[in-house]
This record gives structure tokens, sequence and C-alpha cells, in this order.
């Protein structure tokens, strides 16, 4: 390899990325074990574009909600060391203490998606300083590290955009560059004096990109694990060289910004001008995520109701991370088109629609054997049935319709679910959840209109006041008409209808206002007791049988009418035909990946240790102890028995009885008296196992005894 | 020798006297470091005159911000003697602080103008460069002065660093002094070896009176130097109680002199009506002491909400954005491993098993508890005992799940919990809880948990 450089020296060279070659082996991992002909190839390449689509949806989200952050960040380092730059003569400037800016930046506890924050915030920072160097706390356990590393960072950063600007080489390997700030400050100032006599010569052509003197942006990426001495001394020395250096510094805080005060003395803090940048919520994060990519028809891939509950308990009650919920996402699409054949069809409908004609006859009797379509021959009359079940080119053309109605299905169902989800948004109590995916993952469920919760809803509903209901009303109408369904049409119209009679009811208020009045009247002019009381009951009576005010009957026809959309297009997704094409329902599969429980899996391979060895001999009911398994697994039931301490000769005793009655059955008592020494080894090998594992501990209480550190079932 | 002939009768009597340096130089100086006169002509006697050596090592001591760094920068520059200013804060190893002297040796001599780097690692080394450098610039017939500021810094060096330096006239045998500026005092230095004794001279701190002085010195120019003199005796008022630290007070002056001006500015006063000033700025530097004194919001916002008259509530500081949103379990997590740092273990079956039967607090506490545990802090618990508290106090079966354990552990990495001693993480991990109780109010309210109910303090 050649270098440009004149000089000898010693040069890296990275590596230029490797081409893909990963993607083949990965499709032939797919197509293992079985045979070509349920289209493994074609299902590896739609997952694969299928998730390609998907990553660049999440990552334009992530984009747009930080937009607002950056942006504020940017302008934030662009008017920190401005202030200072031109005015040194000024009073103010002279007397105050330069501070160093600083940024606050609170991204909340899900540290895991902090990467992709922090990889943004470097992209938009590009912009106003190619200075910059992200620290983490690991690599700075001391100053010395720390200094180390921002070096390393700063300096290489430098001759990337030298090498980029001009041909010009900065020659940075010395051999012992010495880690200190002053060492920093003089290569800012070379580097910058530099840059400047270009742009003089060059008289600002393309590097005036960046401002006279860029500020050199450190970023602390996980605060709370720095030790309070390395960034005390970091602030103390950088304060020092301020006005050479035009030092930003950015926290990145998990918690909140608190922390600062609490790692930093007043004597330090009063070194920084800290101002405060917020992140959105993890979880307004998650609700955009799921609203872009679930509850829409554009990915015809779908999450059943119980891999959705999966996921969402795993974001909610474990980690918050919206990275790993799409993750998940990611595997559930992988495991989907792994273990299902037909998910050849889970692609865009005119794709699916050739597809379907180009099935082969193993995927046709797949289709057969699916239990939705199973259903639906049972529906069918009989001719139609020997038909579905015989002749492929008939079952190619009614899967063909059955996709169709699928697809109409999905559409209707976001624009009705989103509905729904207005009216049940505002009741109090929430009866129906207050986010969108609650109400999702209840009509994938079940019947929603079966349930108690849509009961209650519709009865609060019933109670709306007039403006809510109009806003809402005209909500509804909005979603509908951004929809693409022609199938709501109808909807609309009948949306708008009701909206127009609400208009005119307000010119027929007028009259019963009236009609209010009169009625109360008469109730001020009783002054009897009894009479009043007899003219309130009347009131009662007549107010429950009366018949309803416009309004109420109006009210009551919106609900209704709403209440049969409901029951029309919210059908639970696994009553339709077909659902298993594009549904990924097996949350066990998905559990077992991402909810590990290590303990259980320990216990139920020494307890029943037929579960992982699959070996008959060892097959029995959970009570016994077979003489076959192996011998840890003996002494570990034998242990499940005992108290807190447990002997080690009884359990031995224990452990040899059990091994031995099996294998000679009609030994002498006499031998059993004295344990065989073979057995006892096995016996230690496997205590000491059972150690190694942290089940037992040695015990200091009593001789020969071991404490027991697990309790209960698992 | 060189005597210096002065005619004193022209000049204003300096209250420095010296034989070795002109009297103007000294008047210069004396204006430079107001109120610290004493120890200045302390230090001058000490010094003697240019080529006599002085003593070894001074060590001066005294509170943040007494002056010590200022003044010794300014004697050196003002007399012009050589001298070595070092940091020892920025120079985190030996090797570096070695270094940085030799390094600004060779850069104290016009002669030599290229200052090529030194290696030097070890102290043997450095007195062996020492040596050579001062020989080099030909600085014997003047005494050199190598100044270490924040010496405490030393302590944590290599143990033979200190006292080498306290000996390094005697080591390099050349006209060298050694002074150590730190803000703890020298018993605290002394290495349990023994060692040279330096001359020590405290800086004490500077009195109100002081502080009125110096900082009216440097007054704005377009404004009198009566008139800001009594801006900063208003600032004094607020401010001396919590803060004497002089470049803080300084900061704060120039943050907030512009809202003083502002009714002269308008035309509405006059620089004499103290009164009416008075009252202007008086609620806004409390405003001040609350907020950008405490960093709680910074002093460009400071700045900026002055600039335009806004309210500064509607400036959260940092200290409002306490709330921290956690994933459902991990709060629970919390509030197990409070109440495990905070309750008596003998407590634990009254709290989580169904049938404890009635246990009276006299009778069932020992003596030492009956002072408040939140007095005491939080006690560390192991982590079995945090999962059991832990799945009797969450409603629905909790799994032990590997995220439940991973929770754990990122509760540490953000400080909430902290781990206690780390030898015996596998056998059996040990955990403190670190939060506040205000905090895991909150975090209980959110989780509809009455987290009073179960703390033994509060039965």
């Amino acid at each position: 390899m050649s270098t440009c450089s004149v000089s000898k020296g010693c040069f890296v060279f990275k590596p230029s990325p490797k081409k893909r070659r990963v993607s083949q082996k990965t499709a032939v991992h797919f197509s293992e074990g079985k045979n070509d002909l349920e289209d493994s190839e074609l299902r590896f390449y739609t997952c694969q574009s299928l998730w390609n689509q998907i990553k660049l949806e999440t990552e334009q989200i992530q984009e747009d909600l930080n937009k607002q952050l950056l942006d504020n960040l940017v302008s934030f380092l662009g008017r920190s060391h401005s202030e200072f730059q031109g005015k040194t003569t000024d009073w103010t400037c002279r007397m105050k203490s330069r501070e160093i800016p600083t940024a606050a930046l609170v991204l909340g506890v899900n540290v895991t998606d902090h990467e992709l924050t922090f990889r943004n915030l470097s992209e938009a920072l590009q912009n106003i300083t190619p200075y910059i160097a992200l620290l983490e706390a690991k690599d700075c356990p001391g100053i010395k590290n720390l200094m180390q590393k921002l070096m390393g960072q700063l300096m290489n950063c430098s001759t990337d955009v030298v090498s980029l600007e001009d041909d010009d080489y900065v020659q940075v390997s010395q051999n012992r560059i010495r880690c200190s700030m002053k060492s920093v400050v003089d290569w800012y100032e070379s580097v910058t004096k530099k840059t400047d006599s270009e742009t003089l010569s060059k008289k600002r052509t393309s590097s005036a990109k960046h401002q006279q003197s860029p500020p050199v942006v450190v970023i602390f990426k996980d605060m709370e694990s720095f030790t309070t001495k390395v960034l005390q001394d970091f602030i103390v020395i950088s304060s020092q060289h301020i006005r050479e250096l035009p030092l930003v510094l950015i926290f990145g805080i998990a918690t909140s910004p608190m922390i600062i005060h609490s790692l930093l003395p007043h004597s330090v803090s009063s070194l920084l001008c800290i101002e405060l940048f917020q992140s959105f919520s993890c979880k307004e994060h998650l609700s955009t995520i799921i609203d872009k990519l679930l509850l829409t028809s554009r990915f015809p891939f779908k999450l059943g109701e119980k891999v959705l509950q999966v996921l969402i308990n795993i974001f909610l009650y474990h980690d918050f991370s919206v990275w790993n919920f799409i993750r998940g996402f990611q595997l559930c699409i992988v495991e989907h088109f792994y273990s299902e054949p037909l998910s050849v069809l889970c692609c865009q409908l005119t794709d699916a629609k050739k597809r379907v004609n180009s099935l082969s006859h193993e995927q046709c009797e797949n289709v057969r054997r699916l239990p939705s379509f199973r259903r639906y021959v049972e529906r069918q009359e009989a001719e139609k049935q020997i038909a579905l079940l015989t002749a492929d080119s008939f079952l190619k053309e009614t899967t063909q319709k059955l996709l169709e109605d699928l697809h109409v299905y999905h559409e209707n169902y976001v624009s009705v679910l989103k509905c729904l989800h207005v009216f049940t948004c505002s009741l109090p109590k929430y009866p129906l959840g207050k986010q969108i995916r609650e109400l999702h993952c209840a009509c994938l469920e079940n019947r929603v209109w079966e349930t108690e919760d849509y009961e209650t809803s519709l009865q609060l509903a019933r109670m709306l006041n007039k403006s809510d209901l109009e806003t809402m009303l005209q909500q509804c109408v909005e979603i509908l008409v951004s929809s693409s369904g022609n199938e709501l049409d109808k909807a609309v119209e009948k949306l708008k209808e009701f909206l127009t009679q609400f208009q005119k009811l307000e010119a027929e208020a007028f009259q019963e206002q009236d009609v209010s009045v009169s009625s109360q009247k008469e109730l001020q002019k009783k002054t009897d007791l009894y009479h009043l009381q007899k003219t309130l009951l009347e009131l009662k009576d007549s107010r429950r049988s009366k018949k309803l005010t416009k309004f109420e009957m109006l009210r009551f026809e919106v609900v209704d009418y709403i209440d049969s959309l409901v029951r029309r297009y919210l059908v639970p997704a696994d009553h339709k035909t077909l659902h298993e094409i594009v549904y990924f329902n097996t949350a066990s599969v998905l559990r077992g990946h991402l909810n590990a429980a290590p303990r259980i899996a320990l216990h139920t391979a020494l307890n029943n240790p037929y579960s992982y060895l699959k070996n008959q001999a060892l097959k029995c009911d959970s009570g016994s102890i077979s003489s076959k398994a192996p011998d840890i697994c003996i002494v570990y039931k034998l242990h499940l028995e005992c108290g807190r301490l447990i002997n080690l000769v009884d359990w031995l005793e224990a452990f040899s009885t059990v091994v031995t009655a099996v294998d000679e059955p009609n030994a002498d008592a006499a031998s059993s008296d004295q344990v065989d020494d073979i057995i006892h080894a096995r016996f230690i090998r496997a205590v000491s196992e059972l150690e190694l594992l942290g089940f037992i501990k040695p015990s200091k209480q009593k001789t020969d005894h071991v404490a027991r550190l697990t309790w209960g079932g698992c | 020798m060189h005597v210096q002939v002065t005619d004193y009768r022209n000049i204003k009597m300096p209250n420095l006297e010296h034989p070795a340096y002109p009297a103007a130089t000294l008047l210069q100086l004396e204006s430079l470091v107001p109120c610290r006169e004493s120890q200045v002509s302390l230090l001058l006697s000490i010094f003697g005159e240019r080529h006599q050596f002085s003593f070894p090592s001074i060590f001066i001591y005294g509170h943040t911000s007494s002056g010590k760094t200022y003044v010794m920068q300014t004697l050196l520059s003002t007399l012009q003697l050589p001298h070595v200013f070092v940091n020892c804060v920025e120079c985190f190893t030996s090797r570096l602080l070695l270094e940085e002297i030799l390094m600004q040796l060779q850069s104290c001599s016009p002669e030599t103008e290229q200052t090529s780097q030194v290696h030097c690692d070890t102290f043997n080394d450095f007195v062996r460069l020492f040596k050579q450098a001062v020989v080099t610039q030909e600085l014997q017939d003047q005494t050199l002065y190598i100044v270490l500021d924040r010496a405490e810094q030393l302590k944590e060096m290599e143990a033979n660093i200190l006292p080498a330096f306290l000996r390094l006239q005697e080591l390099t045998d050349r006209n060298v002094t050694v002074i150590l500026l730190s803000e703890i005092v020298w018993e605290l230095f002394r290495p349990n070896t023994g060692c040279f004794e330096p001359f020590t001279l405290y800086f004490p701190d500077y009195s109100i009176g002081h502080l009125q002085k110096i900082l009216s010195q440097n007054h704005p120019p377009e404004y009198s130097a009566d008139f800001y003199s009594a801006y900063i005796n208003i600032l004094l008022g607020v401010f001396y109680m919590v803060c004497r630290d002089l470049k803080e007070l300084q900061h704060l002056a120039a943050l907030n002199f512009s809202k003083y001006c502002e009714p002269v500015a308008r035309g509405e006063a006059n620089e004499r009506d103290s009164r009416k000033l008075w009252k202007n700025i008086e609620p806004h530097l409390k405003k001040a002491m609350q907020t950008v004194y405490l960093r709680e919001i910074s002093s460009s916002q400071w700045e900026h909400l002055q600039h335009d008259d806004e309210e500064p509530g509607q400036l959260k500081g940092l200290s409002a954005h306490t709330h921290v949103e956690l994933p459902y379990y991990s709060k629970f997590l919390l509030i197990a491993a409070y109440l495990a740092s905070y309750n008596p273990v003998r407590t634990d079956k009254r709290f989580f098993l169904k049938h404890h039967g009635k246990i009276r607090k006299t009778n069932f506490m020992k003596k030492h508890e009956k002072t408040s545990n939140h007095l005491l802090g939080p006690k560390p618990f192991p982590l079995d005992r945090l999962l059991a508290i832990l799945y009797s106090i969450v409603d629905n079966r909790v799994a032990p799940t590997a995220n439940i354990f991973s929770q754990i552990t990122s509760l540490v990495t953000l400080q909430l919990l902290s781990t206690v001693g780390h030898n015996d993480q596998l056998d059996g991990p040990r955990y403190k809880c670190t939060v506040s109780l205000d905090f895991i109010r909150a975090v209980a309210r959110t989780v509809n948990f009455d987290i009073i109910k179960y703390l033994y303090d509060f039965l």
C-alpha cells in the first residue's frame, strides 16, 4: 500500500469493508433441511427487503423525533463561544469568569437507545465543528486514560478533515505525544492556524464551511458512570485553558440533571455554564413506532396479539428500550419467514397475487392445511369443498380473492380502530385503555364488542356532551377521509350527516330551554313541602318516561353507528381466513428468545433431564428419582428435599441408595453398608458441580454441612 | 555588588521596602496586590536579594481564592524573577510534572530558542537535566523559583516526589527555591518517614472590607468608582453570607451590574439615588442567589432573562427535573431495595408475611434500632433479600428472568443502587439503595404503592 506522504513513518490502513457475501450464506441457512419446494429462497429475499424497508422507516422516525433536540443543541453550540469572540475589550466580558459551556442532555433510562441518538448527534454536529470526541466511562477509569482517548479522537478527526479538504497531510504520528491539555491546545492552535491560512489563500472557497475557530466538543456518553475524580480533574484542567481552547462539554444523562450536582462540588460546577436539553420520552417514541409500523397497511407483515403483548411487556416492564423493541420485531419477521412456508405470500398485494399463481403443489397443500382455511372450506357447499381440496387452480383463484379480502380488512381495520380510539381515549378512567396500542391488543384478542369494558365505554360515550361529540366526529371524518379504503366512503357520509344534524339542533335548542325554564318556574311557586315533594316525584317520573330530547336521540344514534362500524370492521384477525400468512403468532418462541429465564431453565434441566436429553430411559414421572439420570440431577433432586443446611453424609447415603437400588436390586445388605469408592467420587463431583452452579455453598456453621442457597420450585 | 540608589524624597513611600528592588516597582506591586501587603513583604524578606540563597522550600496555604496563585504570579513577574509556574492538577503524572518544569525552564532564557522534547521519567533524571538547564542558561547568579500550584496533588504521586522537591536546593546544589501552594495545611502533607520542613506561610481569608476594596478596584469605564463601589456594597450584603469566593463574586458582580444600571440608563434615577437603586437590585440579587449562583440555570441564560426582563419562573432549574421515568419492574426493584436498605432484617416477617401477628414496636426493637434508620443511612443487603421482597410486593407473579437481573445491574449503572464490596460478585452480591425518601415516595406513588406503610421508621 502506498501513501501520499514523503516522510517515513508508520501509517494505519483500515481494511476496506468487505463485499457482503454473508447474505448468500444466510439464505442457505434459511432453506437448510427443507426442500426448496417451499420457496425458501424467495422467502428469504422477501424477508430481507421487508426488513430493510422497516429499518429505514424506523431510522426516519427516530431522526424526525430527534430533530428538535438536535437543532437546539446545534444552535447552542453555535452561540456558545461566539459571545467571547471579538469583544475581549468589553468590561463585562473581562470581568466575568469564563465558564465552560455545557449541555446537559437528559436522555432517559433506556441506555441502549442512546447509541443511536449520539450517532445522530455527532452527524449533526459535523456541520459546526469537525472536532468531536465521544467518551465512555468504561474507557476512562483515570484522567490519564481520558486524556489519551480524547487526544486520540481529536487528532484523528483533524487528519480526516485536512486530508479531505486538501492533499496536505498532517503528521500526527509523533512517537510519543504528551498526554496533557497543553498538547491539545498546541494541536488546536496549529490546526486552526493552518485552516486559517488556507482560507486566506483560497479566499474563502470551500473550507469556509466551519467558522473561524470551531469549538471542540467533548461528549460524555454516560455521565453517571464516570468517577467523580476524573470528571472534576478534567473540568478543572480544561477551565484553565478555556481561553485558548473553545471547549464545549455535553453530558449524556440517563436519570435526572440533579446528578451533576451530586457528582460535582460547587467549586467545580461553578466552572460550568450548564444548559439543559431534554429528549422526547421513550414511551412517545414507542407509540410513534407502533403507529407507523403496525397500525398501517404499508407493511404486509403483522404481529399477533400475544406476540405484540410480549414485546410491549418487555418494553414497559423491563427495559424501556425502543431499540430492543425493534430488534424483537425483527426477530418476529425472521422467525415468521423462516418457520411459515406460506409467508412467501406475505408481501404487497400485487406481488402476492402473482406469487399465488406460481405456487407449487406442496405449497397448495400447505394452504389446505391452514386451520383458518379449513374452517373456511367447511363453510362452503359440497362441490365447492371438493374443488378447493382437489383442484390447485381453483384453490389459487380462491386464495387470491381471500388475500384481497384480507388486505381490505386491514385497511378498514386501521381506520376504524383509530376512530374508536378517538372515542375511548377521552372517557373517564379509560375502560379500553389510553393508548391506541391497548385498544389494538384488545381488538386482536377477541371480539371487542363482547367485552365488558367495551360495554362500559359505550355507556360512557352515550353521556358525552355535545361539543366533545362534535369534535370527535370531526376527527373521525378526517381519519376516514385520509384512509385509502373505499368501503368507508359510506361511513364518512353518514358521519357528516350526523354533524349537520348537530348543527341544526343548535337552532332548536332555544325552544327546549324555554320549556325547562317554565317547569322550573312551576317548581319555585310551590312552597308547601308536601306539594314540592309530589311535583319533584312527578318531574322525575316524567323525565324517566319522557321521550328523549333530540340531542339525546341523535347521540344514541351516533354511538350505535360507531358500534355497528366496530362490529363490522374490528373482527379479530384470527377469525379471518388465511391470517396465518401475514400474522406471526408464536409468542412462546419469542418469549424464549427475548425474556430468558435462566433459573427455570436450570431447574427443568436438572429436575427433568428428559426435556433436554430426549432419552427414553429418563422419561419418568416427576415424583420419583430415576437411577439412570445423570448424577447431578439425582443430587439436585435429593437436595430439594433438604432444609437450609444439608448433611453431606446423609446426602451421600441417599445418593448411593438411589444409584445402587436399580443397578443391583438383589445386592447384599452388607455391601450397601460400605459406600463404593466410585460412587463416593461421583457424588463429590456432582456436589461440586452444584456448588459451581450456585445452588449450595460450603458452610462454617456446622461441620460436614453445606448451605442451600435457593428456595422454592424455581 | 550593585547598590540601588533612589531618591526617596520625590516619590510616595511604599509600604513594601526592600533594598534590592526599585521603589517604583515595589509601588506598582503594592497596587496590584491589595490587602496582601504583609504577606508580600514577608516573602520579599525571605527571598532576599537576587543572588542570595533563599529558604529551600516555602509552603503557602489558605482557603480557596485567598490570592495565593495571583500574589505569587504578580510578585514573580513584576519583579522579573526567573521562575517556573506549574499547576499540579494539569500535570497528573510525575512524568508530566517534571517534563513541564524542564520545558518551562528551557523557555525561561532568551538564549536558547528551540524547545526540544525532553524525556524525564524519574526524579534522578530530573535533577540531572535540571542542573544542565541551569548551567546552560547561566541562572546561577539568581535564585530560581519553582511554584507548584495545587500541591495537594503531589500527595497522590510517587512517594519520593514531595520530599525531593522540598530538598531540591540540596539535591541539585543550585540556587533554587520551591514554593508549594495548597488549600490544605502542611500537617496533612507531612510524610511518615519525615522530610525537610518547609517554611509555612498562611494566607488568611479576605474580610468583607478587603473584598469590598478589591472588587471595587475594577470599575467599568462608563461609571464612576463610587457608583460601582456602592453596587459592590449591596452585592456583598446579599452574597457575603453564602459566598466568599472572590472569583465567584466578581463573576456575579459582572452578571448583575447591567440590571443595577438600568434605572440610570433609563433616566429614572441618577447615580446618587442609592435607595432607589437598592430597591431595584435587591430582589434581583436574591433571585440570582437561588438560581444562577447554584448553577441551577446557566449564566448565559440568566443574562438572557435579564435582557428580556422575563420572569425566571418560566425557566426551570436543574433540580426541578427530578422525575426519573423507570420501567415497571425497575420501580418495584428500587422500592424493594429501599425497603431492604432501611428496614431491619427481622422486620421483614412482620411486613411481608400474611399472619405476622401484631408486634408492638417498643418490645420489638432492640436498643440500637431506636434511632431512626433514615438517620443512619442505607444498609447493605444481599440479592436474595431484594428478590424476596420484590416477589412479595408485586401483585402478580414475577418470573425470575434474565431481564430482572439485568435491570438490577442497570439500576447500579444509573447510580440508584450501588454495589457493596466488589470481591464477592458471584457468590452473593450485596447492594445499597442510594435514593432519597422523597424520590422513592414519588416512584411509589406512580405504581400506587404506599411505601410509608412498609417502612419501619414510620410505624
